[in-house]
């Protein structure tokens, strides 16, 4: 099974990415956990409320959150996709996911995801990552201790440095 | 000036070692050219066009006598033994290694100095008017927000990977020499009607490929909101700015596509989630930033000095330096002193190690251990007892630094341009050269206040769009030209310049100056400046003599 970052542990991945979707996929697969594209998630909401296993979704990097307001908090898991890793919009997500709507499920980074991005991710309110396929995860995992403090406020550390120095 | 506590220092030494591992994974093979660039951009590190070039923040232009023997260091041992002061008031060096930039880097760190956020598509260096604290009329010291600013864009996390570029100018003074208004954002000091301080917020200026003034789109920002009101103007950007185009990506495209109203709208909206949040600052934080930037230990003096009126009468050298040079200062008995960098044959903004090691001792000497970085590419030594005036100036005048054209048509701003810069389509500093050549020293001074401005690309680092004259590189079917523009300004009152016609060839562009200065000359009444006269008459007598057949 494949691996993803979770915590700043190295865990199997039970999640099936679906990219390209079709209605019968949902019967067909019905024993997975299954992320799937907005639009499909949007469109075929009650015959997931439905299904046995779990569902979580995945938005691009365009598509706002805002667009999950109303059930968010039944999702387990969202997805956001990195399509390149120089595409900063996820960042505001993530924080927006935490921060505006309060989401406490898992947030997940796809895509092109990199180490040299993860110290950034994990302060913005990501949780868990996929990384590319190339990426070394144990060495990774490294990146989450760059830097041992920071001066904004964060998902991880509301309070700023400001608020904290001594 | 801001002294860096434990934690300043722990996160550069942090940023230090991430870079360090960050280049030799590089060196070794496993981060390819793409994925190493924002990481090395963002540690100030562009390649070339002979070879790596680092440029280092100089937060807000404040630099110490400290810091700049450090510089001085750093030129000497890696780089060719100068460096240039660029229109960001930052420091650029051209000739480093590659694998030296880390060793660099914590040089620069034991001196609370780096070179983080001076390129790329993030939050750079948050310039200032360069007298800020000793200019006269000022609303309120523009650097202690400066700091705050610095600090919290400093590595922030959902603001790295922004579509574009991205400035921020703040501005305390009367006469605004920040170039506040084409900025992305541009912070005006301001007092409302209770007397409380706060920002005028303009949004959307710049300058590149589409020169445009900031819109505001508020007009009164209460201090303790600066930094909650940032985060929601950039949330906006990062979210909607275009990717698709890099000329479209900048903050100002998107305010003109969406329309100023529409755009405050979506910031107001955001602001709301985030107002009173935990970045809504503290009294206690400004406070603690306001105590780096109190007066130093200033003496009760007389306003005049005699030793300068005696001065003044007997070396008419000096007396030119001190009517170019010499800015009032708010403090009875001293002066805000500009050693202009603009020295004929010399590339502007140039500076050699002796000159900094010199100039650092001069500020020890004569300025309480500080001195700024304009973007006009100039030191400042701000706080020069008027009595010593003189003696500062034959110091000065040992090291060939006394140049007395401070705003006048030869303190050019200009890039780099084609002879160091990879993006630029045509030289630019043979161009400074071959203009400053033209004119005499009388010429200079009879014809006064006059900013020319030259940028080798439409990337307008020299600022073309907003000199009195603009004179910009273009590439004409592989040969190197150059577009002059009239009516630029950039102080308080900021305007772009308009294009004259058609472009000329780099031989031509001196004739062609003297021609406009010629205009000038003969259509001015009494006092005017160039920019006066301009507006007055237009551009129709400028263009007729300049595009007029030879008899």
């Amino acid at each position: 099974m494949p691996k993803l970052i979770k915590n700043r542990q190295i865990i199997e991945d039970n999640w099936e990415l679906v990219k390209d979707f079709s209605a019968d996929l949902l019967a067909e697969r019905g024993g997975e956990n299954l992320l799937l594209p907005l639009v499909a998630w949007l469109e075929h909401k009650d015959v997931i409320a439905a299904r046995s296993s779990a569902t979580g979704v995945w938005l691009d990097s365009h598509e706002l959150p805002a667009q999950l307001a109303d059930s968010l908090h039944n999702l387990p898991v969202i997805a956001l996709n990195f399509p390149v890793f120089r595409d900063g919009r996820p960042f505001s997500s993530a924080r927006e996911l935490r921060l505006n709507f309060g989401y406490q499920g898992e947030v997940r980074a796809i895509g092109d995801v990199l180490r040299d991005q993860l110290f950034y991710m994990a302060r913005c309110g990501f949780d868990a990552f996929v990384m590319r396929e190339d990426q070394n995860l144990e060495t990774s995992l490294q990146a989450f201790e760059d830097f041992r403090d920071a001066y904004q406020s964060s998902v991880d550390r509301p309070d700023p440095l400001f608020r904290r120095r001594a | 000036m801001y002294r860096y506590d434990n934690y300043d220092h722990q996160m550069l030494a942090d940023r230090v070692a991430q870079f360090r591992g960050q280049t030799q994974r590089f060196l070794q093979g496993e981060l390819s050219n793409e994925e190493f660039l924002p990481l090395r951009l963002q540690n100030g590190l562009y390649i070339q066009r002979l070879a790596p070039m680092l440029r280092i923040a100089i937060p807000y232009g404040m630099l110490s006598s400290i810091q700049l023997r450090k510089l001085a260091f750093i030129a000497d041992h890696f780089d060719k033994g100068y460096g240039h002061f660029t229109t960001r008031q930052n420091i650029q060096f051209n000739w480093p290694d590659l694998k030296d930039v880390p060793d660099i880097l914590q040089h620069l760190a034991d001196v609370e100095m780096h070179a983080i956020q001076t390129s790329g598509n993030c939050i750079r260096n948050t310039t200032t008017d360069q007298f800020a604290g000793c200019a006269v009329n000022e609303i309120a010291d523009s650097r202690p927000y400066c700091e705050i600013i610095r600090q919290w864009s400093t590595f922030h996390p959902e603001f790295a990977y922004l579509p574009r570029k991205f400035k921020i100018a703040v501005c305390g003074t009367q006469d605004d020499q920040a170039a506040t208004q084409v900025h992305d954002i541009g912070l005006f000091i301001v007092r409302n009607e209770q007397g409380e301080l706060g920002f005028r917020v303009l949004a959307g200026g710049g300058l590149g490929r589409t020169p445009v003034i900031g819109k505001e789109i508020r007009a009164f920002l209460p201090e303790k909101d600066l930094l909650t009101y940032l985060d929601a103007i950039l949330r906006v950007y990062n979210r909607e700015g275009r990717r698709d185009n890099k000329y479209k990506a900048r903050i100002k495209i998107l305010v003109k596509e969406t329309g100023v109203d529409a755009f405050r709208d979506k910031v107001e909206k955001e602001w709301l989630a985030l107002k009173d949040g935990p970045m809504t600052l503290t009294q206690a934080e400004i406070d603690r930033c306001k105590a780096f930037f109190i007066e130093p230990a200033y003496k009760n003096l007389p306003a005049d000095s005699e030793t300068l009126s005696s001065a003044l009468n007997t070396d008419l050298l000096f007396a030119a330096w001190v009517e170019q040079n010499i800015s009032a200062h708010r403090k009875p008995g001293y002066a805000i002193a500009t050693i202009c960098l603009k020295e004929t044959g010399v590339a502007p903004g140039d500076v050699t190690t002796e000159q900094m090691q010199f100039v650092a001792d001069l500020a020890d000497q004569y300025s309480f251990g500080e001195l700024r970085i304009s973007h006009e590419q100039n030191i400042i030594l701000a706080d020069v007892e008027r009595s010593q005036l003189y003696e500062l100036w034959r110091a000065l005048k040992s090291q060939s630094l006394h140049a007395d054209n401070r705003g006048l048509l030869s303190d050019i701003i200009c890039c780099p341009g084609g002879d160091f810069c990879s993006l630029a389509n045509a030289k630019s500093i043979p161009i400074a050269e071959s203009i400053q050549r033209s004119f005499s020293r009388e010429d200079l001074r009879d014809i006064g206040a006059l900013s020319l401005n030259i940028s080798g690309c439409m990337n307008a680092c020299g600022h073309h769009h907003v000199g009195n004259i603009g004179i910009l590189g273009v590439d004409k079917k592989g040969q190197e030209f150059y577009q002059v523009s009239l009516g630029g300004s950039a102080n308080n009152y900021t305007a772009l310049g308009d294009i004259v016609g058609p472009s000329f060839a780099q031989e031509e562009i001196p004739g062609v100056i003297q021609k406009i200065i010629a205009v000038y000359r003969k259509q001015r009444v009494a006092d005017e400046r160039f920019i006066d006269t301009y507006q007055r008459i237009g551009m129709d007598p400028f263009k007729e003599k300049v595009y007029a057949k030879a008899d």
